[in-house]
Parts: C-alpha cells; structure tokens; sequence
C-alpha cells in the first residue's frame, strides 16, 4: 500500500495535461477560424490560464481586452477553475445596429 | 378609478389585445402610455425597434438620429422605402411612426449622441434603448445612463449573432444592476472588430433582435415578468442556438463623467506614425498632375462594383499573395471604404516586403465622397 502511494505521489507531481474546449462568437470565431476550438493546459486551469494560452495561440486576442469568458453559462473572471467537461464560451463585444 | 378613462374609444379599441392580457390591463397599458422612451440610432435595431414601441402604445418616444437613409439600408431598416433614399432617417421615421400610431408623440433629434448632449437628452426619458452602431456611442450611452441612474436596454448584432441585455436594472434596495463596463471594461482596437459595413450583417438579424429589445422595454414599463437583468442574451442565427450567460459587477468598474470616447475607443487619435497617408483633396491633386502612381482598391468586388475611383481591385485577404502586383517604383494609393482595412493592408506590406512607397487615403472613399464626388456611390 506505501509503495503504490509513493508511486501515485511521483506521478501526480507530473504537470498533467487537460484539454479544454471552447464554443466562439464574434470576431472570436475569426481569430480562431472556426465556432470551436481546443485548447490544452498544463498545470494552471484557470480562467486567466487559459486567456494567456489563447492569447499565446492567436496574438489577435492579446488586442482585445475586454474578452468575457462564461463558463457553465456564468461569466467568470480570471482565478475562476475550470473542469475538462465545463461549457467554455467567449464572447467578444459586438457593435452593430 | 380604473384607468379607463385615460384611453380614448379609438385607444381602447387599439389596444383591446393588450386589455385582454391578465398581467397587462388597462393599468400596464397606462404605463406604456406615460412612458418616456429614447431609442438612439434608428437603424437596423431602431426600425423593429421603434414599429413596435409606437404600436404597442409607448407614449412618447424619442429618437436621436443624425443618418440619412442610405440603399444599403433597405436590406434591413424595415422602416425606410426606396423612395426616402437620401431623406433625413429621423424624420421618415417619425412620419412612419404617427401614421402608425396617431396616439403617441415623437420628438426627433437629428444630431449625434456626443458627450456634450448626452446627459441633456437621456434626462428628459425614463428608458434608454441602445441601437447604435459604434463601440463609442455604446460606451458613451452606457456611461450617460449610469450617471443619469436610467435603464439601459442593449442589443447589438454582428452577421448572424445578436446580444440582449438590461443595464442599470433598479434593485428593491436602490441599487443599480451590472452595466456594459461589467462584461465589457474596454473597448476593442477599431481595427479588429468590424462594424455591420465592413463585417456584414444578415437583414432579417436586426428584426430578430430589435424585436426582442422592444420586448424587453415593454416589460420593464409594465414591471412584467423578469427583465434581462444581470443576464447577456446570445443568439446565433446560423447555428439556430441561443444561450443566457449570467454576469455580475465587477469591483473595479467606475463611472464618474463622461469621458472622450473616441479616445477610449482609439478612433480619430492621432495619425499613425508608421503609415504614410493622404487626404482626399492630396488625391485630387495628384490625378490632376502628371505624376505617375498607381490605387489599389482594397475592397471587395462587390463594393468595387458599387462605385470605385478606377485602380486595382485586391481585396485585403489576397493582398499579401498578390503583392507582386502592387509596383514598387511609385507612389501607390491604397483604398477601401473607411480607410481601416487599406490602413491594414498597408501594414502587412510594409511587414512582409518592407515596402516605403504607399500611402493609405484618410477616411477612405466616404471621405473622398464627402469632400470631392459627393455623387459617388460607396
């Protein structure tokens, strides 16, 4: 039992890799060409994460500040954690009328 | 008293659907009837917008408009025919509205919402209704409304997606719900999200959700049902989905004055320092002189077909696989509608080829209509 313990430990301590998908409206859907797209995270799975994995993947977002993210159908700012299976949405500002 | 004698026969016989609702009555129609409502911009929003408000009995309505109408309007600003092209869009509008409904008044505004009016104007309504078309006229409605303590009735659409919501929603306890600054702190740069002239926007989109804003104004008049409070409404059109995201108040959102908005918004700032340019008078000249250079047209053909000044037509997307075409041995002029995209484009050039010799006309062909050809389409 304390060896498979140990084990576990040495293995959790490997930075594990999660995929995150993300649903785009907007310009969004533009920079990242297409209405989905999957972004991997390592270590950190928070909002602000994955903003910075975003903005590391398409420079496009690094432009757009205000860059509303909701999750699960709530917006959530940046320390908020995400789970593989949440429903990630971004919604850039639209000014058309 | 039951109201009833606030509504003439015509009135009374106008609205029986309305009487006929348990939760409306006479006394929620009453409401609608001394209600104040400001509609800003009477576009694609404004025209379902306005139709409803006005035949729904909204008692006073104002508009503030400045546009005229334009053909490309007619696709979806259901409020204005072929024949008002050219025509003051307040005043149509107004006409269309009394003819309507003879039992409302319609005051007309026919200047831009500026920080200078702002509070002037939202002061004398209750209810605000945002349809403008500009990411400096949202901010600045937005701001004006917090500082005026209205609600604010969003909507805002861009090809085939439409936003909701109601801002500045009054609490029991006297406090105000989130505002635009709660989802939105800051602008985007203007030249990463196109507006509906340069992004394109499906014509029925703005029937869709224009019709839903009026809803909502409606409701919060009447204080039936649940406002869009505190909730942003998305629709996609093409996908057919919809979803209601929940949003709170971000501590760090302030609101004191009314700010520079073109500034906030980075539009008319001062020139960019890493493109050269030219004024459409600058243009004028140079065609007039002997002078050898060339135009690219950075539009796409479409637009091209509508009216150009001659030139080469490279739609910004091809601009960098055919930059082959563009000479570098002269001046060369690079022209869209505003002036964004053939600013764009120059960048890339100047990134990719390190080229020196282009210039981009400021304000693109509207500037060059309005200060040379003012016939030319665009």
């Amino acid at each position: 039992m304390m060896k498979q313990g140990k084990g576990r430990a040495a293995l959790s301590s490997q930075p594990e890799t999660k995929k995150f998908r993300l649903l785009a409206f907007g310009i969004a859907r533009d920079i990242v060409g297409g209405n989905e797209v999957d972004i991997e995270l390592t270590d950190a799975y928070s909002v602000g994460a994955l903003k910075t994995a975003l903005q590391e993947n398409y420079p496009d977002f690094k432009r757009l500040k205000s860059l509303a993210i909701a999750v699960n159908e709530t917006y959530r700012t940046d320390e908020h954690i995400l789970n593989t299976n949440d429903e990630i949405v971004i919604i850039p500002p639209v000014s058309g009328g | 008293m039951n109201g009833l004698d606030n509504f003439s026969q015509e009135e009374l016989a106008r609205y029986a659907r309305h009487f006929a609702i348990p939760e409306f009555g006479i006394a929620g129609q009453g409401k609608l009837k001394a209600a104040r409502v400001l509609v800003i911009g009477a576009g694609g929003l404004g025209s379902p917008l306005l139709l409803y408000l006005a035949a729904a009995g909204v008692g006073h309505l104002g508009i503030v408009e400045f546009d005229r109408v334009d053909a490309s309007n007619l696709q979806r600003q259901v409020l204005y025919r072929v024949s008002d092209i050219g025509k003051n869009k307040s005043e149509i509008a107004k006409t269309q509205l009394l003819a309507l409904n003879p039992h409302i008044s319609v005051e007309t505004y026919n200047v831009a919402l500026t920080r200078e009016n702002a509070i002037e104007l939202i002061s004398k309504y209750d209810i605000v209704a945002d349809g403008t078309d500009n990411f400096q006229t949202r901010y600045l409605v937005n701001d004006a409304c917090v500082l005026c303590e209205k609600i604010n009735v969003y909507a805002s659409i861009f090809r085939f997606e439409g936003q909701v919501s109601v801002f500045n929603y009054p609490h029991k306890d006297g406090s105000r719900g989130p505002n635009y600054r709660d989802i939105f702190p800051e602008p985007p740069p203007p030249d990463l999200v196109p507006n509906c002239a340069e992004g394109g926007v499906l014509g029925v989109l703005p029937g869709i959700i224009g019709s839903l804003q009026a809803s909502e104004v409606i409701k919060v008049i009447t204080g039936i049902g649940e406002p869009l409070a505190g909730r942003l409404f998305l629709f996609d059109a093409a996908a057919f989905s919809s979803r209601i995201l929940k949003f709170g108040k971000r501590p760090d959102t302030k609101i004191e004055t009314l700010i520079d908005y073109d500034q906030f918004c980075g539009v008319h700032t001062s020139k960019p320092t890493d493109i050269k340019t030219i004024d459409p008078l600058e243009l004028q000249q140079l065609l007039d002189t002997t002078e050898s250079f060339s135009i690219i047209d950075v539009r796409e053909p479409y637009e091209f077909g509508i009216g150009n000044l001659g030139g080469q037509l490279i739609p910004l997307g091809q601009i960098i696989e055919n930059a082959e075409k563009i000479p570098n041995n002269q001046k060369v002029v690079l022209i869209c509608r505003s002036g964004r995209r053939s600013a764009k484009a120059i960048r890339q050039l100047q990134e990719q080829y390190n080229m020196k010799n282009l210039f981009n006309l400021e304000g693109g062909l509207l500037a060059w209509r309005d200060a040379v050809d003012g016939g030319m389409e665009v």
